[in-house]
């Protein structure tokens, strides 16, 4: 469409300018165009020892081929792969050679015998519109009425009309079967397997956890009690509810007074899913009291409610309000008190 | 390094203590003691041991641990710390250190096995501690499959999935475990040398320990399955790697293919 209102400069005046109907203005370009390159005769063309020699190498590359195919044979049979695991190595790595010798054989081969041996001229070929002719058009126009007339398209409007109908409902049945793959969310981005009085256990052995059991400085990988034991959706259940556990100095533990009972003696349980995009967060320092995602480097203080001190997470880690109970094993006072890992819209 | 750890820990047992008997008047509490760790009688070592350690210990760790121990500006309380602590500070060269800095590296020993017992002695004497572990659980002859799944969940996140190291943060690293004696391997989880958390007999056991020091004794004698390993370091070393050489050759193909002959 631009192309009409396109004021073209005359082809004689050479590099004018050209003003299209908005506000662009096309300088002309510093540069000549240099046209094209003279023709170089190959060494090939002049001297037809260099010609021989060029056949000679292309031959040689075929059989490198060659060579590379039976190579591969050889290799198949020479390095079985067999129980060991480490016989894969000598299998996959000897197999690779001799097919890449004898695929890249044939392709180097057959570049070389066309850039050295096979005719050589340049052609020109000048670019076309993509506009097509007059006369294209007219017949173009002349083909669709044709065709509206024999079938009789604008005259049968009961065709028509319901044709147009059939066509705006065939997607519907698609719409309705894509919008019920699979079931709804619901609630379980907000919820996790942890629930008043589930014991904290260690992963993956689901051997519950004693306070007295965590030491200073130790760091526990807790999953949920019974989540080995999990029938279905057991990997959801555990991207959602790992916990890291650690047990700090009470007096290095700076606690928001609202929050002062979720920790347990010194004991402090916190999500491992990372709050920037879920990566398992458990790179805990013992001194520093950091923990650290591996993924982009966040990095969280476990003092301070995992507050983020550096990287990219947006947000705390959720903490896991923790007790113990009778036999003194370490419990979930509740579910985390806001979904876990990474930021979602509705959150 | 330690001393915020081992010198206040008479404090927070008193306050939970208090906190034990507030729990226990409200009904559903339970007092809770904050160590269970794996401890030696001082008794294992000879008075004459002691003793021979404690002068090496003033000759070359009291400037910083204290002439009794008990820490100083420059370096953590030895108290409690255990013979374990001792034998893999000592035995990896980490100690004595050379300079401050965010980790003190690995590096050539400075003392005979005997002089590093000896001083193992002199501070497991000073309170109980972690013990140098007993020679049936350095074996590797465990089970490297569970080995290698407590690995996966305890310690790959920093050391990396075969133990080639990794960084963590403000110029502190997990460092790489290949060639690592077993005793150290078990003594740095019982002890939690540097900002390593501790990893106590209650977590993992010394059976589990075991297992563990398999799979790396595993993983050290047979080589990635894949090929060439660029360090095991993963997508840092694989990305360069393919970044320089693979779209290098693409390139160079691609110039040759559009090149003419001469």
């Amino acid at each position: 469409m631009a192309g009409k209102d396109l004021e073209k400069g005359s082809e004689a005046e050479g590099f004018e300018h050209e003003f299209e109907s908005g506000l662009a203005v096309i300088p002309p370009d510093k540069i000549k165009d240099p046209g094209l390159e003279p023709h170089r005769v190959r060494m090939t063309d002049k001297f037809p020892k260099k010609a021989k020699n060029a056949e000679v190498q292309v031959a040689a590359l075929f059989m490198v081929s060659v060579v590379g195919s039976f190579f591969a044979l050889w290799a198949y049979v020479a390095f079985p792969i067999t129980e060991d695991l480490s016989t894969v190595r000598a299998n996959n790595l000897f197999l690779g050679l001799g097919m890449t010798l004898s695929l890249l054989g044939i392709g180097i081969g057959a570049v070389h015998w066309a850039k050295t041996l096979m005719p050589d001229f340049e052609v020109t070929e000048a670019r076309h519109q993509t506009r097509g002719s007059e006369e294209v058009r007219a017949r173009a126009v002349e083909i669709v009425k044709l065709a509206d007339s024999e079938s009789g398209f604008s005259r049968r409007k009961l065709i028509r009309r319901t044709l147009y109908g059939a066509l705006a409902l065939f997607p519907l049945p698609a719409l309705i079967v894509f919008g019920d793959l699979g079931p709804p969310v619901g609630n379980t981005l907000r919820q996790t397997m942890w629930k008043a009085g589930t014991r904290l256990t260690k992963d993956p052995t689901g051997i519950p956890i004693k306070a007295s059991d965590v030491t200073l400085g130790s760091v526990f990988h807790v999953i949920p009690e019974g989540l080995s034991e999990l029938k279905e959706h057991k990997l959801e259940e555990k991207a959602k509810a790992a916990v890291l556990l650690v047990r700090l100095n009470q007096l290095d533990l700076k606690e928001d007074p609202e929050k002062t009972g979720w920790s347990y003696d010194g004991i402090v349980a916190y999500s491992k899913i990372c709050t920037h995009v879920g990566c398992p967060v458990a790179l805990y320092e013992q001194h520093t009291h950091h923990l650290l995602c591996p993924c982009h480097q966040s990095t969280f203080d476990v003092t301070e409610h995992c507050k983020v001190v550096f990287g990219p997470a947006a947000r705390p880690l959720p903490q896991l309000p923790i007790s113990v109970d009778a036999e003194g094993y370490l419990i979930a006072q509740s579910d985390f008190l806001e979904p876990v890992g990474p930021s979602f819209w509705e959150r | 390094m330690k001393n915020r750890f081992f010198r206040s820990r008479r404090k927070p047992l008193a306050a939970s203590l208090v906190i034990a008997a507030g729990l226990l008047f409200s009904g559903g509490g339970y007092a809770v003691a904050t160590n269970v760790v794996t401890t030696t009688a001082a008794t294992e070592y000879t008075a004459e041991q002691i003793s021979e350690g404690r002068k090496l210990f003033l000759a070359n760790c009291a400037s910083c641990h204290g002439l009794n121990a008990e820490g100083t500006a420059a370096g953590p309380s030895m108290i409690g710390v255990g013979a374990a602590s001792v034998d893999f500070q000592v035995g990896t060269g980490r100690m004595p250190g050379q300079a401050s800095g965010p980790q003190l590296p690995k590096k050539k020993v400075q003392f005979t096995d005997e002089q590093i017992l000896l001083m193992a002695a002199y501070v497991a004497s000073l309170a109980p501690g972690p013990a140098i572990p007993e020679d049936k659980y350095l074996e590797a002859t465990g089970d490297a499959t569970h080995g290698g799944e407590l690995f996966r969940i305890n310690c790959a996140m920093c050391h990396n999935a075969v133990g080639a190291a990794g960084a963590l943060t403000e110029g502190r690293w997990a460092p790489n475990l290949d060639g690592v004696e077993a005793k150290h391997v078990y003594e740095a989880m019982l002890t939690g040398p540097q900002n390593m958390p501790v990893f106590n007999d209650a977590n993992i056991t010394p059976e589990d320990k075991q297992d563990i020091i398999t799979y790396l004794a595993y993983i050290e004698e047979n080589p990635s399955a894949g090929g060439f390993e660029l360090g095991s370091l993963g997508p840092v070393a694989e990305g360069l790697f393919i970044w320089i050489f693979g779209l290098g050759l693409i390139i160079a193909i691609t110039v040759w293919l559009g090149a003419k002959s001469n």
